[in-house]
């Protein structure tokens, strides 16, 4: 099994090192180590996520995935104990070096969280406030717009345009969550990252916020975390199936384009996970 | 009953468990009972002492001041002032004039005056208000027998004259103004002094500081000091804040100087000594509601691209703020009702003009129930029961006015 894996490892960072500047991706991971304390959570990773494409990432519970969404927007710098190793290139830079400054990062690469977390605040302010932070200078009816056009991005304008100034919390799931999204989009980022955005959601919602990444992905980067296989199936471009190896440190196992990895898997490991045998 | 199962593992004890519950559900209201049987008792004492009759002797009895056969509160001002004028030394009968023109007076004040300067009453019994009502008889007869000259008055010892006058060594016309002034002053500083710190402090403590060694140290000594006797804090604010910053605390450096000098006994020294006192407390509790701050609205705020602090400012603090006021309110209320480390840092126990700054004298409510509870004569144990009233209804004023506030501040959160 083992080496299976450095196999397919050696092709992918071979083929990227040498053959692209990062230009054609949207974000791409080299070699990626994350460490919490002295425990190796994620090993030797790299992946390369393509331009406004939906890549879902998959894979059994402690495997890491998301560990390594989080690493593209820096977000496990939060954790004191975390360690990241390697390079995850963005427009051809490092985010990890030296002289990136990880508020930066997370202005392009916008997160969406399991459980939905509007802020406590009016559904006008949960969008105005991003723009505002991050130094949007356009004067009120400018910030009127973004916060409508955000809206209607994320397919939650006509459900809320008559109740803006309504606390985000007034609302339900599905719609928490979408308003979640049309906060992410409201500061322009290249890239969304989605760590089981529909996990808390019923299957309506569900639907509603897999419609919406198609939209979403014409514009948008899209890297989704999920459990759900057909949720991974019916929505993503591309899958990367991560799994654990026998120190419990996550691994890439298979990486490609859906349909290939759910219809003719090449690795007997991502076979039996997909067909429910094991994870 | 029927919906019993017959499992031979399992006993049927669904009885037992309800009546545990049973039980312990009465233990919970035995304990709420006896919480208000103690807080009645106490309010029941406190509204006894601070009304009843009152037995009052005159130097010079009434009827001899005024003229043969004329009940004195008859006759009008024009005629009372001349009897007073007669009756006091001029000096003092200037005094009283200076302090408001005869002009402006009522038959009434122009009547209690006379009564009171001319009469000189001494309160030489009291009873409280139960012993009153039920033995008002014979409480007459003995005062009629036991003070010929004297007389039974039913009295109010808490009114509107005890909250506006200024103190007195007379329990009769004691008021406690000047100790309201001085308990509001010095809460000022404690409240403006304590409130700041004390977030800013927990605001590092849980947002920015590593879980270190020398973390858990200090985190350990707050808690430490959260328990810390209150008279050790008076001692502290003594050798410091009343000793090595007499300059300051006097108001020296600012120019500041007054006949009546305070040598740093001030109601900023007793001010920040409480605020001292009342700091761990504030901090723990600070700390409590920053932790209560659920992390996915952190990372919320960091995923859009905030700083820290556009975190902690936007998000952490107003969403920790109504938590942060409850623990606030508790403990500002607690720095309300110190004594002891306001007698060791100095207060002063008879002060009869208002704190004009921070750099006056004081004395507080607590500080005076406590001499006045301290004095052998019967009267000033009614005025330090009425006291405590104003007391109370000072605390739950504050208390209210803090929490409507916070209330407010969450509905508009939510």
């Amino acid at each position: 099994m083992s080496i299976n894996i450095q196999t397919s490892l050696n092709k992918s960072s071979s083929s990227s090192v040498t053959e692209h500047s990062n230009g054609n991706y949207a974000v791409e991971a080299r070699r990626l180590h994350v460490y919490y304390g002295s425990f190796l959570a994620v090993n030797d990773i790299s992946l390369q996520i393509e331009t406004q494409k939906i890549t879902a990432i998959i894979g059994p519970s402690g495997c890491g995935k998301s560990t390594v969404l989080r690493a593209f927007n820096r977000m496990n710098d939060l954790v004191p104990i975390a360690r990241t190793e390697g390079e995850v290139l963005f427009h051809g830079q490092n985010i990890y070096a030296q002289d990136i400054d990880p508020v930066e990062v997370r202005k392009r690469v916008g997160m969406v969280f399991q459980k939905p977390n509007p802020f406590p605040k009016s559904i006008y302010e949960n969008i105005a406030w991003g723009a505002r932070i991050n130094g949007f200078k356009g004067n009120k009816s400018e910030m009127e717009e973004l916060v409508v056009e955000s809206l209607k991005d994320a397919a939650l304008w006509d459900e809320v345009h008559d109740k803006l100034q309504q606390s985000g919390l007034s609302l339900s799931g599905g719609q928490q969550q979408r308003l979640c999204i049309a906060r992410a989009i409201a500061v322009k980022p290249d890239i969304i990252l989605m760590d089981e955005p529909c996990s808390a959601l019923d299957p309506i919602s569900t639907l509603k916020i897999e419609e919406l990444m198609r939209d979403l992905c014409k514009n948008y980067s899209i890297i989704i975390v999920t459990h759900n296989m057909q949720q991974a199936a019916r929505v993503s471009d591309f899958t990367a199936f991560l799994t654990l190896d026998e120190n419990r440190a996550g691994i890439l196992m298979e990486y490609g384009q859906t349909n290939q990895i759910f219809m003719n898997p090449r690795e007997k490991v991502t076979e039996d996970y997909i067909t429910g045998r094991f994870g | 009953m029927s919906l019993q199962e017959n499992q031979p593992l399992y006993q049927s004890n669904l009885n037992t468990r309800h009546r545990r519950g049973k039980i312990w559900r009465t233990v919970f209201i035995i304990s709420t009972v006896l919480a208000i049987i103690s807080l009645v008792v106490l309010l029941v004492t406190i509204i006894d002492d601070s009304f009843g009759y009152a037995a009052i002797s005159y130097k010079i009895p009434l009827s001899e001041i005024a003229p043969a056969g004329v009940p004195l509160e008859s006759l009008t001002c024009a005629e009372l002032i001349p009897i007073l004028e007669e009756n006091v030394s001029p000096n003092r009968f200037r005094q009283i004039q200076s302090e408001k023109p005869f002009e402006e007076w009522s038959q009434q004040e122009c009547y209690e005056t006379v009564v009171y300067e001319v009469g000189q009453p001494k309160a030489e019994e009291t009873w409280s208000l139960f012993y009153s009502i039920r033995y008002a008889d014979e409480l007459k007869a003995y005062v009629a027998q036991k003070y010929p000259e004297g007389e039974l008055i039913f009295k109010q010892w808490l009114n509107i004259d005890f909250v506006t006058q200024p103190q007195s060594k007379d329990p009769l016309i004691a008021g406690i103004r000047t100790a309201i002034l001085g308990s509001l002053y010095i809460i000022a500083i404690v409240i403006i002094v304590a409130f700041p710190i004390g977030i800013a402090a927990a605001i590092y403590l849980e947002e920015y500081a590593s879980q270190s060694r020398v973390h858990r140290i200090i985190q350990t000594n707050i808690n430490n000091l959260a328990g810390v006797p209150s008279i050790i804090y008076g001692m502290l604010g003594l050798a410091f804040f009343v000793r090595v910053l007499e300059p300051l605390t006097s108001g020296y450096v600012f120019g500041y100087s007054s006949e009546a000098t305070a040598n740093g006994r001030t109601i900023l020294s007793a001010g920040l000594t409480l605020a001292l006192l009342i700091l761990p407390v504030v901090i723990i509790n600070s700390q409590e509601a920053i932790k209560a701050v659920p992390n996915s609205l952190r990372e919320a705020s960091y995923g859009m691209g905030a700083t820290k602090w556009q975190t902690i400012w936007n998000h952490v603090i107003p969403n920790a703020l109504p938590g942060i006021l409850t623990g606030t309110i508790l403990s500002v209320s607690r720095a309300f009702g110190e004594t002891a480390p306001l007698i060791v840092v100095g207060a002063s126990t008879f002060v009869t003009f208002n704190p004009d700054s921070i750099f006056s004298k004081f004395t507080t409510i607590p500080i005076q129930i406590y001499q006045w509870t301290a004095r052998p004569q019967d009267a000033y144990k009614n005025i330090a029961a009425a006291a405590i009233i104003v007391l109370l209804v000072i605390l739950i004023t504050l208390n209210a006015a803090a929490i409507l506030l916070r209330n407010r501040y969450s509905r508009r959160l939510s």
